[in-house]
């Protein structure tokens, strides 16, 4: 997994709530068995006209945004479907942190097996966060995950969570298979007991 | 940790501490994960995963595979001839679980259905267990009172490899819905009154427990169809005490427990349910009289009235952000506000999914429409949740008296709940639906979806238009 230590770069504003799954990928982009290749259909219902054109009221279409990699949003971000293709189209697109209000629990895990970074913070830092984007390339914004910090254009700091575990795999770009992989002599104490207390799971 | 273990607990505390593996420091739990089941679309990027690294597949026999999101639908669908997107996906199935050793259903087969209707009939979902697949409405399996929920594909290639998964003990929530359902009111009203109340963020970081003897009163089916949309309130698991109703669904299927070992099984699952005195973090309590059919309008789940009201004006929003957001749906679904529900046309009808397509959900529609016709101009489909569904449906006869009524009946699948094939809504279409999720697109690009009970779609099959099912 690709590492996220700390990252200087623009964001985008997408100012709505409930930005579900099938908003960030829709369905028809799901027949592939790869993980790649998904950026260009990231969004792509109001992304792009029928025609295949871009549509210029989309954020990520204007030309101060194309080399965005944080996205500021609006609560409950990635409901609905488990889809990993919505990190994975996101990711492949560039976006590298997502920060909003809130996130939907499968989507915000998903978020961490691949490299991105989920930040929630309060409505009123979105509002701000939002301001500064809308500033484009002349707002750079900096998330430092070493120091749990996000650093405004204008000098402005603020503290984020995260759960120690999953910020250290991310520092680390550590594959957690290979860390429960460790645990595997425990895990087959378990799996013994259970054969005898619940016997007829097996 | 003596006095710890005599705390009353909930259901759900017990079925997280029954399957700790070990806790870490973190505070992060490693789970064991009983079961897995897998389909077409989530799982091939977890195999490619484990094979690149070298893996296997610890417990094959603890999985079971079931193509469903992307198979055809057409009745004929023996010679259908497939995108070569979409028969990539179930060939790809159909060999990772040869090459791993995996019980596979395939499309042909009479078993085969919607992952979270051939679980259950298979008895390979049981209270007690640990349930996980890559789809987000794995939440039904909690009906039978286990922990289930979906996962992300990384997550499948961990349970995969370890059996397990890393997380985070969730809050518990208590729904409690007392007294007996009106007429024309179903689980899935239940359902959406649920999300109306709480909001589709309502339920997020919580496992949600419903209780009361509007729940006990409710069969299998419908008990599954209230799990199922758990994840639409949010939260990733939904969970109903197990009780007889449980039992005697459970037994005899084909992986249930037989003989004395599932006499040991059902003491066990007696022990499950919450103690007296059992604290959750939050609580709801809502009166099964108060719940009327519901009809949603917008695009979120959230977005829902009882039939009897009115388009909602986005001026009469809390908030700035609110009245943008619901200006946006209306526009969306080609709605003005303050029309009346009920004069709202519709174009199709689509009765099926996870979340309606059970056989009890078919006897219901058959007896609304028995004797009538679907209105002239309104495509109507009826797609089985399984194979197992669509032969007892045939069995009962169910299926004469929907294609006389002017029904399509169709072939097991996910069809057009997800829209991933053919099966979907042309743009700006308008369909009556039993399925889970009304997000812009979901049916189709630019289709516009509004979520019901399978008698609320099967009255507006009748009448061309959202129809209170009391007034047939």
């Amino acid at each position: 997994m690709d590492k996220f230590v700390k990252i200087s770069a623009i964001a985008a504003p997408l100012p709505m709530a409930n930005i579900d799954t099938d908003m960030i990928i829709p369905q028809k982009h799901l027949r592939t068995i790869k993980r790649t290749g998904l950026g260009i259909h990231a969004f792509s219902n109001i992304r792009y006209h029928d025609d295949g054109s871009e549509r210029e009221d989309f954020v990520l279409n204007q030309p101060a945004y194309r080399k965005a990699e944080i996205l500021i949003t609006g609560e409950n971000f990635g409901c609905g479907s488990s889809r990993e293709h919505a990190p994975w189209a996101l990711k492949d697109f560039g976006i590298k942190c997502i920060i909003a209000p809130s996130f939907a629990d499968i989507f915000y895990g998903n978020c961490f097996k691949n490299g991105l970074l989920p930040i929630i913070m309060p409505q009123k830092v979105i509002d701000l966060l939002l301001d500064d984007a809308a500033r484009g390339a002349n707002a750079i914004i900096t998330v430092d995950l070493e120091a749990q910090q996000i650093s405004g254009p204008d000098g402005g700091m603020i503290s984020f969570e995260v759960d120690p575990y999953r910020r250290h795999c991310l520092l680390n770009g550590l594959d957690d298979i290979g860390l429960t992989l460790q645990k595997k002599a425990t895990i087959q104490a378990y799996e013994a007991k259970k054969k005898l207390s619940q016997p007829w799971l097996y | 940790m003596t006095e710890y273990a005599q705390q009353p607990k909930t259901l759900y505390d017990k079925l997280w501490q029954s399957h700790i593996v070990e806790m870490q420091d973190n505070g992060n739990g490693l789970i064991y994960i009983d079961r897995h089941i897998i389909h077409e679309v989530t799982s091939p990027q977890a195999f490619e995963g484990l094979r690149l690294a070298g893996r296997a597949v610890v417990h094959p026999e603890s999985m079971l595979a079931v193509p469903d999101h992307n198979v055809p639908t057409d009745a004929d669908r023996a010679n259908i001839i497939n995108p070569k997107d979409s028969q990539l996906q179930l060939d790809t199935l159909a060999e990772n679980c040869k090459e791993f050793g995996i019980d596979y259903i395939p499309m042909l087969d009479d078993r085969q259905g919607i992952v979270h209707i051939v679980g259950p009939e298979q008895g390979f979902t049981l209270p007690g267990m640990t349930i996980v697949c890559g789809d987000s409405h794995t939440s039904t399996h909690g009906a039978f009172g286990a922990l289930a929920f979906g996962i992300g594909t990384s997550e499948v290639e961990h349970v995969m490899a370890t059996q397990t998964l890393i997380l985070k003990a969730q809050k518990n929530m208590r729904i409690d819905v007392e007294g007996p359902l009106g007429r024309g009111v179903t689980a899935k009203d239940v359902a959406l009154a649920v999300i109306g109340h709480i909001g589709t963020a309502g339920g997020t970081g919580h496992v949600i427990e419903f209780t009361g003897s509007a729940i006990r009163d409710l069969s299998m089916e419908g008990r599954m169809t209230l799990c199922n949309m758990s994840i639409e309130a949010g939260a990733r698991s939904g969970l109903i005490a197990p009780d007889q109703v449980t039992y005697d669904y459970v037994m005899g299927r084909p992986k249930s427990p037989k003989g004395a070992a599932f006499e040991q099984a059902v003491a066990y699952w007696k022990s499950l349910p919450s103690d007296a005195g059992a604290v959750y973090d939050k609580e709801i309590f809502l009166r099964a009289e108060d719940i009327t059919p519901q009809v949603t309008w917008g695009t979120s789940p959230e977005n829902v009235l009882p039939i009897t009201g009115n388009v909602p004006n986005p001026d009469d929003a809390p908030s700035k952000e609110r009245k943008i957001a619901l200006q946006r749906a209306l526009d969306y679904m080609g709605l003005t506000a303050g029309t009346r529900l009920q004069d709202v046309p519709i174009e199709r009808v689509f009765i099926g999914s996870c979340t309606n397509g059970r056989i009890e959900d078919i006897r219901d529609v058959a007896a609304v429409v028995k004797g009538r016709r679907v209105q002239e101009d309104v495509v109507a489909w009826v797609v089985p949740g399984s194979g197992l569904v669509k032969f007892q449906a045939e069995e009962e006869g169910l299926d004469k008296i929907l294609i006389e009524a002017g029904f399509d009946w169709r072939a097991p699948g996910c069809s057009m709940c997800l829209a991933m094939n053919a099966d979907k809504l042309a743009p700006h279409e308008r369909c009556a639906s039993t399925s889970n999720r009304n997000f812009e697109g979901r049916q189709g690009p630019k289709g516009r979806t509004h979520l019901m009970s399978p008698v609320m779609a099967a009255a507006a099959a009748l009448t061309g238009r959202l129809t209170d099912v009391r007034e047939l």
